[in-house]
């Protein structure tokens, strides 16, 4: 009898942490694309008031992205190049393109709650992190796995996540990013969601840097489109000064 | 009387010389220490007040809470009606506003990409021609190439820094630090020119700027970190700042308002309060105990001028001089002696220390990787008492000890004089 109860024990394990780590496969495979373009805002809640600040991104392979900021006019112009794990931002002001690389990295982008590390992490979660399912819950009226994603390397800019994902469109609903030592760093919470070509996306999202003062980023995506076709020297240097 | 005196003692060198020689190097030693001391708290003083937290300084209560980390988020708003504010109601300060920041120092190459970086902590200050902050930070006397600051967009840095950056006044150079709002800034510069600003940890990386230029650049239009409030004599006055201290915050500060604004004296602000109490107390004490051994040996100076005496005294004695007249004209000649020495060196004393003032002593190989606000000149400092304080050992350790040594005068057979002076 106790020889059953282990295997079935065993093969329960064995089910869901295959289980988990398709869901993270979705996952992945519904936010991720080839090419896509979107216009955001990003609402910065600070303790001396908000500041909202626009933006149009150019995404391809998921590891590459050119950002030009609209609005407000101090950022206005000013262009942000990732290429793989490489980010250069470009000031009109000053005509300099800067790579952000050392301790520059750690700094917060525009003064919202995400750092230019944050940029550089791999976006696929499989190749980064090893899943297990620890639950379902309820989360907002929706019915949502709980995960729990531990780094494969030392490496990596979070030790530890948890993931509410939603069973039926494959999004996070919610994600708390933890450090080695367990101390919660960043908390992100999605409250709208919209359907682009069949895939399930974050519409509003709220990220908060648990160690900073203030109400955290409200990030809001104005509008999106998938596109496999974006012009290749977008993605250089040159690009920048453009 | 006193005529006579001073006869026997400029006519007997043995009675004379020597005792005034060891009362002389004994009170100079004594004056120059004192100065010496003063020298090196006022220094402490100085050099925190001038770089750091200024007599008094006014930032908000948010600030004030993470002040080491220079939160410019927190920074001090509408900083024109303040400084119009202090200036009517406190007219006897100078009120300064200053921004620190921190961020790197990138330099590019001819294709405007990094040829090389530093991490640099910078201070906005006011660089106007009329501003005192030229000598609370001492610029001008501080640079070592170029020229001060004079048109929008010019800093300094310092010349060790500039040197590992090979930058010299006439290049542009990149600040990349953080806004505000925590936005990165990046910001070109030219530098004008290099100095060496006496503190070893600003000369390993630091930016002086106008204090309007950092705040374009951090986008702080109207705002700074800190107003610092220095008094008319540059002196630090503990009372006074305490009094200035309750009178501000009484009126202005908002216990739950936390963008209020909050004063803080320069012993509090510094974090050093048992510090300075400690260097206080560890010079005084030290001051006394020099003073206390120098004194034994003054005093044992006039023990042994007495027994060398021994002769004469017998002799004087014999021929029919009181013994309370002997003993008075002893304790004249000290007086004298302890005077002459005292004078003598108080002025060597005062000499010197007027040179180590005004020349200093350059020991900044001590603080090479020290990130403590310290000047690398040491300089002594004259105050009245240092006129006065070597005459206390100077003449009473003297006058004492030929008071005791001179009790045994009154001790002396006239019966035992000649047997004595046969022997």
């Amino acid at each position: 009898m106790k020889k059953i109860i282990l295997l079935l024990s065993l093969l329960t394990f064995w089910l869901s942490a295959e289980s988990a780590e398709n869901i993270l496969r979705k996952i992945d495979a519904n936010r991720l694309s080839d090419g896509k373009i979107a216009v955001m805002t990003m609402t910065i809640r600070g303790r001396r008031g908000d500041r909202t600040i626009s933006a149009r991104v150019w995404q391809r392979n998921s590891k590459d992205s050119f950002t030009e900021y609209l609005s407000p006019a101090r950022e206005k112009g000013t262009k942000m190049l990732k290429l793989g794990d490489q980010l250069w931002t470009y000031s009109p002001d000053t005509d300099r393109t800067i790579l952000i690389s050392g301790h520059l990295l750690r700094q917060s982008v525009l003064g919202s709650d995400m750092s230019y590390e944050d940029m550089l992490e791999d976006p696929y979660l499989l190749n980064t992190y090893t899943a297990s399912l620890i639950g379902e819950e309820i989360l907002r009226e929706r019915p949502v796995w709980a995960l729990d994603l531990t780094a494969k390397t030392a490496d990596t800019a979070y030790a530890r996540r948890k993931l509410w994902v939603d069973k039926e469109r494959y999004i996070a609903l919610k994600e708390e990013l933890y450090a080695q030592s367990g101390r919660l760093l960043k908390l992100l919470e999605v409250s709208a969601v919209m359907q682009v070509n069949k895939r399930w996306l974050a519409k509003t999202m709220t990220y908060k840097d648990a160690l900073k003062d203030g109400d955290g980023t409200l990030v809001n995506i104005e509008s999106l489109e998938f596109n496999d076709q974006l012009p290749e020297h977008l993605f250089s240097k040159a690009a920048l000064r453009k | 009387m006193i005529k006579f005196l001073l006869k026997g003692l400029l006519r007997d060198r043995s009675r004379s010389f020597f005792p005034v020689l060891t009362v002389t190097f004994g009170v100079f030693l004594i004056v120059f220490l004192q100065a010496f001391f003063n020298g090196a708290l006022a220094n402490m003083y100085n050099t925190t007040a001038h770089h750091q937290t200024g007599h008094v300084k006014i930032m908000t209560q948010a600030y004030a809470a993470e002040a080491e980390q220079s939160p410019n988020e927190l920074a001090l708003l509408d900083l024109a009606d303040w400084l119009a504010v202090l200036r009517a109601e406190y007219p006897g300060i100078i009120w300064t506003p200053r921004i620190n920041f921190g961020g790197l120092i990138d330099i590019p190459d001819l294709n405007g990409d990094t040829r090389t970086q530093g991490p640099a902590v910078g201070s906005a200050v006011d660089l106007s021609a009329d501003s005192p902050e030229l000598d609370f930070l001492n610029l001008k006397k501080s640079l070592v190439r170029g020229r001060l600051p004079e048109k929008s967009g010019e800093i300094l840095l310092a010349a060790d820094f500039a040197q590992r950056l090979k930058v010299s006044p006439g290049d542009t150079v990149t600040l990349i630090g953080s806004t505000m709002h925590g936005s990165m800034a990046v910001n070109n510069f030219k530098l004008a020119g290099t100095a060496r600003f006496g503190v070893a940890a600003m000369d390993r990386g630091a930016i002086i700027a106008d204090l309007r230029d950092i705040q374009n650049a951090l986008d702080m239009r109207d705002a700074a970190g800190a107003l610092l409030g220095f008094f008319a004599d540059n002196a630090y006055n503990d009372q006074k700042a305490k009094i200035l201290q309750a009178n501000f915050n009484a009126q202005y500060q908002d216990a739950a308002a936390e963008f209020s604004p909050v004063m803080r004296t320069l012993i509090e602000d510094s974090g050093m309060a048992s510090y300075f109490a400690m260097a206080d107390a560890v010079m005084f004490i030290i001051a006394i105990i020099f003073v206390a051994v120098m004194t034994l040996v003054l005093w044992n100076a006039g023990l042994i001028g007495g027994l060398r005496r021994y002769g004469e005294l017998g002799v004087r004695l014999a021929i029919g001089e009181s013994k309370s007249h002997i003993y008075c004209s002893m304790l004249g000649e000290a007086a004298l002696i302890g005077i002459g020495g005292s004078i003598s060196g108080t002025f060597f004393g005062i000499l010197l220390s007027y040179w180590l003032q005004y020349h200093g002593l350059d020991y900044g190989a001590v603080f090479n990787n020290s990130t403590m606000m310290v000047e690398n000149i040491m300089r002594a400092r004259v105050t009245p008492e240092c006129y006065i304080i070597g005459f206390l050992p100077g003449v009473l350790a003297t006058f004492i000890g030929s008071a005791l040594a001179g009790l045994g005068i009154f001790k002396r057979q006239t019966a035992q004089l000649f047997k004595e002076l046969e022997t």
